[in-house]
């Protein structure tokens, strides 16, 4: 298979993009928005063409500790879901993040809290980037804006999850997932033959036996496993940081936004120009890690920064922590499913000048 | 080493009839004395090295008193969330067709918190072994109540005798995995006394030998003790258990696979 | 007539003293010891050992795998 140019879902771009990167395999279970990428695998039926096994669990708690077991043999394996099943599996990918073990977990979110709506919102933001289940870890996020980032994204997760041995997710919401873009697909990759020394395959005579695990009774050592993961996530922190800036260099007004909320405010950018209001965007495309060193430096010239986010203000905190009181920091946000249009940005943002 | 022997002049490498699997490794087994655990493990470890399939098995420890099987026998293994094993192993059978894949589970593992990967890897028939240790009781967090708890019996969540009433009936789950199309090979056994240690050593060789066929889920439940947890002697626990245990969960084969031509794996 | 005869060998520091050994003998070759091992378990060790006929069944049924047979025909 070549490179290739279609029209697709998000969530089929997923699909489609998971069995392109070569993946081994996929253990889902159906939930709105994004039931779409266990629908495509089973029609690709890719375990004729790449052998990667697409199987529908019983729950999402099953499903994730599927991938904890394929992942633990060092295969390239993903689940995808929304907020709700998100959270069931939770307990999997907190034991996942503690026996560092690689995979890829796709949150097409929808509003919440509880049942909530199937339309799109981005009040997972919390979960996502500051750990979800127990115990201190973080998953490296990445927030896609387009159905191509849905698409290009599903290879980098893969990439980054098994460069640090730390679970990879991509956070969209129910907009990407469900729009219709033009989308480059990659050409198929083959799938990997290479055993990671630590995956557990059957001990050969020339090896320890592996074992994967979480759990270590002795203080010390466990506080010692806390440390090494520590120094991972620093080291993702100063490596892995991938952000976009729309009209930043002039920029007095600052807005901060990602996935479907970073396209309203480029547009609101563009009208609040058109106004005579120096506005930029940073759009930050690892939400852990949080491109905060940029925020930071941008904070130097700009006279305020306005987070906007389909949630109550989730990162919006983030974005507080990184520009350290030097200039105010607000939050536009709707919920409930609704996406804001340019023009409410624009309007918050004049207020917010007005105001302060 | 402080040994002590028998007759000397008999203690030849020739006149050998049991040692230990080499398998073991060398750690003292941190179960209780008597633990039917420890026996489970070391009949597993002579299995998987008799069969020559320690280079191609991979076993997934559980949540309780087990989680540490995976110090006790020279495998791969995984160590899975309380009651996910089967999850674990569904992926790692359907990944790595070709290795020996099992789930080795207590009764709030495998019964309670994980009745539903257990009902389903069951209904999938996918090609795994379940061990299940049934005694009926959570050990490892002190004594409470079990989903295999007898009616009447006590621990420290039912300190008055489990009230089927109000705390339900202890799960039979060995007989409804049996029902399933999914499995082939579901039987019920103990390792508490020679004979039926050597049964149980003959349940887990066929059914890692069914595996190899991809005849569908072999699902083994051990009747075990826990003399902590009852509040025993290792002894006294045994005979308790031949009592009480044994008329509820009676042992014998629940389901044993049609024979196949030429598929019939060989017996002892 | 050859007459069957059995040895075995325990590993005192492996043993918990479960007793289970004991019982299962069926010849009355092995008790417990007066001394504890260094975890203080009474270990149990080959107390009649002109009675055994390494039947094997005390290291079938031992949890902790302390006891190694011996068999002979003599």
């Amino acid at each position: 298979m070549e490179r290739e140019l279609r029209l697709m879902k998000g969530n089929e771009a997923v699909a489609e993009a998971a069995i392109r990167a070569g993946a081994d395999g996929y253990f889902g279970y159906p939930i709105t928005p994004q039931s779409e990428i266990i629908e495509y695998l089973m029609e690709a039926n890719p375990c004729v063409t790449t052998g990667m096994v697409v199987l529908q669990a019983e729950s999402e708690v099953a499903a994730i500790n599927m991938v904890y077991g394929g992942a633990g043999c060092g295969k390239k394996v993903m689940t995808t879901s929304s907020s709700p099943g998100i959270s069931l599996m939770q307990e999997g990918i907190t034991y996942i993040a503690g026996a560092e073990l690689p995979c890829l977990i796709v949150n097409v979110v929808r509003g919440g809290p509880g049942l909530g709506t199937i339309q799109p919102a981005q009040s997972d933001y919390f979960q996502a980037v500051k750990g979800g289940g127990h115990g201190d870890y973080h998953l490296i996020v990445l927030a896609p804006a387009s159905v191509q980032e849905m698409a290009d994204f599903v290879g980098l997760g893969f990439e980054l999850a098994f460069k640090y041995r730390n679970p990879a997710m991509i956070l969209s919401d129910g907009a990407i997932g469900q729009m219709m873009e033009k989308v480059w697909l990659s050409p198929q990759k083959e799938r990997s033959k290479k055993v990671p020394e630590w995956a557990t395959t059957g001990k050969p005579e020339n090896r320890k036996r592996n074992i994967i695990t979480s759990l270590e009774l002795d203080p010390d050592r466990q506080e010692a496993f806390n440390q090494k993961l520590v120094a991972k996530y620093n080291e993702i922190r100063e490596k892995e940081v991938r952000l976009e800036e729309y009209q930043c260099e002039d920029a007095e007004y600052l807005l901060v936004a990602y996935g479907t909320s970073a396209r309203v405010c480029q547009k609101a950018v563009q009208l609040a120009r058109e106004q005579g209001i120096k506005a930029g965007l940073l759009r930050p495309i690892t939400l852990f890690p949080f491109p905060s060193k940029r925020i930071l430096e941008l904070s130097d010239r700009i006279k305020m920064a306005l987070a906007v986010e389909m949630s109550a203000g989730q990162m919006v905190e983030d974005v507080m922590l990184a520009v350290n009181g030097k200039v105010p920091v607000y939050h536009y946000g709707r919920m409930g499913g609704i996406v804001p249009t340019p023009d409410e940005v624009v309007e918050n943002l004049k207020e917010r000048i007005i105001g302060g | 080493m402080k040994e002590v022997t028998g007759t000397k002049e008999y203690i030849k490498p020739e006149n050998l009839v049991y040692r230990k699997s080499s398998l073991l490794t060398d750690d003292i087994m941190h179960y209780c004395p008597g633990c039917g655990h420890s026996t489970t493990h070391r009949i597993l470890a002579e299995v998987i090295e008799e069969e020559g399939i320690v280079h191609d098995v991979i076993g997934i420890s559980p949540v309780g008193c087990s989680v540490f099987i995976y110090n006790y026998i020279d495998i791969d293994w995984q160590e899975a969330a309380h009651g996910r094993a089967p999850a674990l192993a569904t992926a790692i059978k359907r990944l790595l067709p070709d290795k020996y894949v099992f789930t080795y589970q207590g009764d709030g593992d495998l019964a309670a918190i994980g009745t539903a990967e257990t009902i389903h890897s069951c209904n999938r028939g996918e090609n795994i072994l379940i061990i299940f240790i049934n005694n009926g009781i959570y050990g490892m967090t002190g004594g409470q109540m079990a989903p295999t708890t007898l009616p009447g019996m006590k621990s420290s969540t039912s300190p008055y005798g489990r009230d089927v009433s109000t705390m339900g009936n202890p799960l039979k789950i060995t007989d409804i995995v049996a029902t399933l199309p999914g499995t082939c090979y579901v039987t019920r056994q103990s390792v508490h006394s020679p004979v039926n240690v050597r049964r149980t050593k003959k349940a887990i060789r066929k059914a890692f030998q069914y595996q190899k066929l991809n005849r569908g889920t072999c699902f083994i439940e051990i009747v075990s003790n826990c003399p902590s947890g009852w509040k025993m002697t290792p002894v006294q626990a045994n005979k308790w258990m031949e009592e009480n245990m044994f008329p509820y969960y009676p042992l014998g084969d629940l389901k044993v696979p049609e024979e196949k031509q030429g598929d019939q794996p060989k017996t002892e | 007539m050859a007459k069957i005869k059995g040895s075995i060998v325990v590993e005192v520091e492996r043993c918990k003293g479960c007793e289970i050994c004991m019982v299962s003998c069926s010849t009355g070759t092995i008790a417990m010891a007066r001394e504890v091992n260094s975890k203080g378990y009474h270990y149990a060790y080959p107390a009649n050992p002109e009675l055994c006929i390494g039947c094997a069944n005390c290291a079938i049924v031992c949890p902790d795998g302390v006891i190694t047979v011996y068999k002979t025909k003599v």
